[in-house]
């Protein structure tokens, strides 16, 4: 059983909960992920590891409210607990030594992730600017944690509530035109998003590291449901991923197989709701 | 006087036309009289070649003897003085290639069914309840088992029968590896599963869950902590593809990912949340059990049509022979000699269609069966909207990338000697990461040499 340290609401769909976990704390770097279940009957979801804390041995997830099991999470209170916390998989985030100037790239929740490699590199001394974007002002998160641990903070919104008006992709250009120099982008968020980026940056043959959300179930290497197609191979985000080379990615592919249940997905989340 | 009948005495068995449409076993087991009936059979000859047919060695005609004789307790005492699963080998070994395909009476007729019996002297001690194990005096020594399947099981089974403390580390959320996630609840009930292992836990083997060794924590680490000696059980891993055309297309999956929604998850159950395609019409590709259990397991999970496309002819098939009979009396239809050659989607990236090629037998290739060979415009298409690859597997990479001095050959299998001990002191494997993907006996037999070569390693140390 693991149980709940902290819970915070950061917006109507967003949630902020540790955990304690003290052997995957021990372990957990930028990058990496968890799988939860909740109960018996529940489903293994995997998750990003937003932070971690290894002396208090907790880590942190940040998730969205987007399926019957995020739902239930959600309820879920400060001492409560779940059945299930597995972890840390997959490979961490790996950048070459000599990259020295990077941009962070995160898209609505994809953030939560986006803050810890931001954090991560900023604390090597490495050259920063973070790209956050949100679809509108009220589910902006994290905005002072970002500005902490960056040189420069762009916040955007699609509809232009906040922050500078318009999509992450037209940030990030403006700001390789304005000649930053980047060694390397990191991109965390929806999958369109993370194309999009990836399509902005190729034409420079800069470098842009991915973090791949596919489906999967047990997330050590055996089920293959979370095979992506990279460089036209079939590789697993759980024991090779999630990161990969951006520009290497089938983008159209994962969004297309991440669809697979949708219309279960649908039903679940509406049964849940009417419950509620 | 041995009952001379040629034929076994025939399994009560779940009609296929009901049971097809149904999670519940299939065969129901022998009742006493049909078990004494049976162990009558046995001619209980001195040479005694089933013995030698068993990978961990069961002392098969003394314990058929006492089931002739009808002291079921004591058939029990001994069949589990070798084998710790007894429940579970009776139902998934291949006992036609092992016990049954060495007994004397198999010569004229059928041989002895070593496997029914195992099964029901193993339930009914069960249904009694009192499996009593007493607990051996701790000799002080720790030994760690990574994987909680059938080779974990054994060697930690039999490690603690000698009185070592045995801690068992299990990636999933529970123990049984491919006997809770892959071989179906119709063939194995998975309460049968857990009593067995409820067993294992009485004996005072200590089951961690949700640890996945190599990345919570290393086998050096485990080594730091105190661990004498260590056995890893990691299993199968990655799920093998074809490499042809429309893999990645949205109905294709592996055989492990469709197992593991509908056992370990319990898609099948409405209560549960793991959801599992709604197939119409299913192709699983593939000739081993694990492609008989996905067939099966699709009829079950409301299918039209299932078929199973395998390259070859019916006589090379890996399958168990009971699986294929029961996989065509349940209506799965089989194609054998075909061979797919690409996986057509419609416009929304769905399967709507496999196009496969016939195939003849040529020449036998070094597996010494004889390999197919394509027909030359003999193509069609196959309407499916539901395409399950169950080809094989390559080993999990998470063990040997993440220990020192772990050696393994190019198709990732962990280097072993004949007494299971890897390339590093200390460290023992056996199961499928070592033979890649296998049988449930094989994996224990490797388990139960493991376990006394552990015991050696400790008490010379």
């Amino acid at each position: 059983m693991f149980r709940i340290v902290q819970k915070r609401v950061l917006n109507d769909a967003v949630v902020l909960m540790e955990f304690e976990a003290p052997y995957i704390a021990r372990k957990a770097q930028a990058g990496q992920f968890i799988i939860f279940r909740i109960d018996e009957q529940g489903e293994r979801i995997p998750l990003t590891i937003a932070d971690y804390d290894r002396e208090n041995g907790t880590i942190t997830i940040i998730f969205q409210i987007v399926g019957k099991s995020t739902q239930h999470l959600s309820t879920l209170n400060e001492g409560d607990t779940i059945l299930d916390l597995v972890g840390p998989l997959g490979v961490p985030t790996h950048l070459d030594p000599e990259v020295k100037r990077v941009c962070v790239v995160g898209g609505g929740v994809g953030c939560a992730i986006a803050y810890p490699q931001a954090k991560a590199l900023h604390s090597k001394g490495i050259y920063v600017d973070v790209i956050a974007g949100f679809r509108s002002k009220d589910i902006v998160i994290l905005e002072d944690e970002f500005r902490a641990v960056c040189n420069d903070l762009i916040l955007c919104t699609d509809d232009g509530s906040y922050g500078k008006k318009g999509f992450v992709t037209n940030a990030l250009q403006e700001l390789i035109d304005a000649g930053r120099n980047y060694d390397a982008v990191i991109a965390i968020g929806p999958v369109p998003m993370m194309k999009f980026v990836c399509k902005v940056t190729e034409p420079y043959n800069l470098k842009t590291i991915v973090s791949l959300n596919p489906i999967m179930i047990d997330g050590t290497g055996m089920c293959g449901g979370c095979r992506v197609t990279v460089g036209g191979k079939i590789r697993y985000a759980c024991v090779e991923g999630p990161d990969f080379d951006g520009h290497q990615v089938d983008f159209d592919e994962l969004m297309r197989r991440n669809g697979t249940y949708r219309e279960y997905e649908q039903n679940c989340r509406l049964m849940a709701q009417a419950e509620k | 006087m041995a009952n001379m009948s040629a034929t076994k005495v025939p399994m009560p068995e779940q009609k296929p036309e009901v049971r097809a449409r149904n999670f519940e076993e299939v065969t129901l087991g022998y009742s006493k009289a049909m078990a004494m009936e049976e162990a009558s059979r046995c001619l209980n000859c001195k040479t005694k070649p089933c013995v030698s047919g068993c990978p961990v060695g069961v002392r098969i005609p003394e314990f058929i003897a006492c089931v002739a004789a009808g002291d079921f307790d004591k058939a029990y005492d001994i069949i589990t003085s070798t084998n710790g699963l007894p429940a579970v080998c009776g139902r998934v070994c291949p006992q036609e290639n092992q016990c049954e395909g060495k007994c004397v009476r198999g010569i004229k007729g059928e041989p002895v069914g070593i496997g029914r019996l195992e099964r029901f002297v193993a339930d009914y001690k069960m249904e009694q309840g009192n499996t009593n194990v007493e607990v051996p005096p701790s000799n002080g020594h720790k030994v760690a088992v990574v994987g909680a399947g059938p080779s974990g099981l054994t060697c930690a089974g039999d490690l603690a029968r000698l009185g070592y403390q045995v801690t068992i580390f299990e990636a999933f959320h529970v123990a049984g590896g491919v006997l809770m996630y892959g071989i179906p609840e119709f063939r194995l009930p998975k309460a049968i599963v857990q009593k067995e292992i409820k067993t294992l836990k009485a004996l005072g083997v200590n089951i961690m869950t949700d640890m996945v060794i190599g990345k919570v924590l290393s086998v050096d680490e485990l080594l730091a902590e105190g661990y004498e000696a260590i056995f890893i059980g990691s299993g199968a891993g990655l799920p093998r593809f074809m490499g042809i055309e429309g893999e990645a297309l949205v109905g294709v999956c592996s055989a492990n990912e469709y197992l593991t929604r509908i056992n370990l998850m319990k898609g099948y159950l409405e209560e549960y949340d793991t959801p599992v395609m709604k197939s119409k019409r299913v192709a699983v590709v593939g000739g081993g059990n694990v492609a008989m259990d996905a067939a099966r397991s699709a009829m079950r999970m409301g299918a039209e049509h299932v078929y199973v496309v395998y390259r070859r002819s019916e006589e090379e098939m890996p399958a168990r022979k009971e699986e294929v009979h029961h996989a065509k009396e349940e209506g799965v239809e089989f194609l054998n000699l075909n061979n797919p050659v690409k996986i057509i989607g419609d416009e929304n990236g769905r399967v709507c269609a496999m196009e496969c090629i016939r195939m003849e037998l040529g020449e036998p290739d070094e597996s010494g069966r004889r390999s197919p060979i394509p027909v030359e415009g003999s193509n069609y298409n196959l309407e499916v909207d539901t395409v399950i690859m169950s080809i094989g597997t390559s080993p999990n990479p998470l063990i040997r990338t993440t220990t020192s001095g772990l050696e393994a050959n190019k198709r990732g299998c962990l280097i072993v000697d004949e007494a299971m001990c890897t390339t590093k002191e200390g460290v023992y494997a056996g199961g499928d990461a070592v033979t890649g993907a296998a049988t449930v006996i094989l994996a224990m037999g490797a388990g139960k040499t493991a376990a006394r070569s552990i015991d050696q390693y400790i008490q010379n140390k």
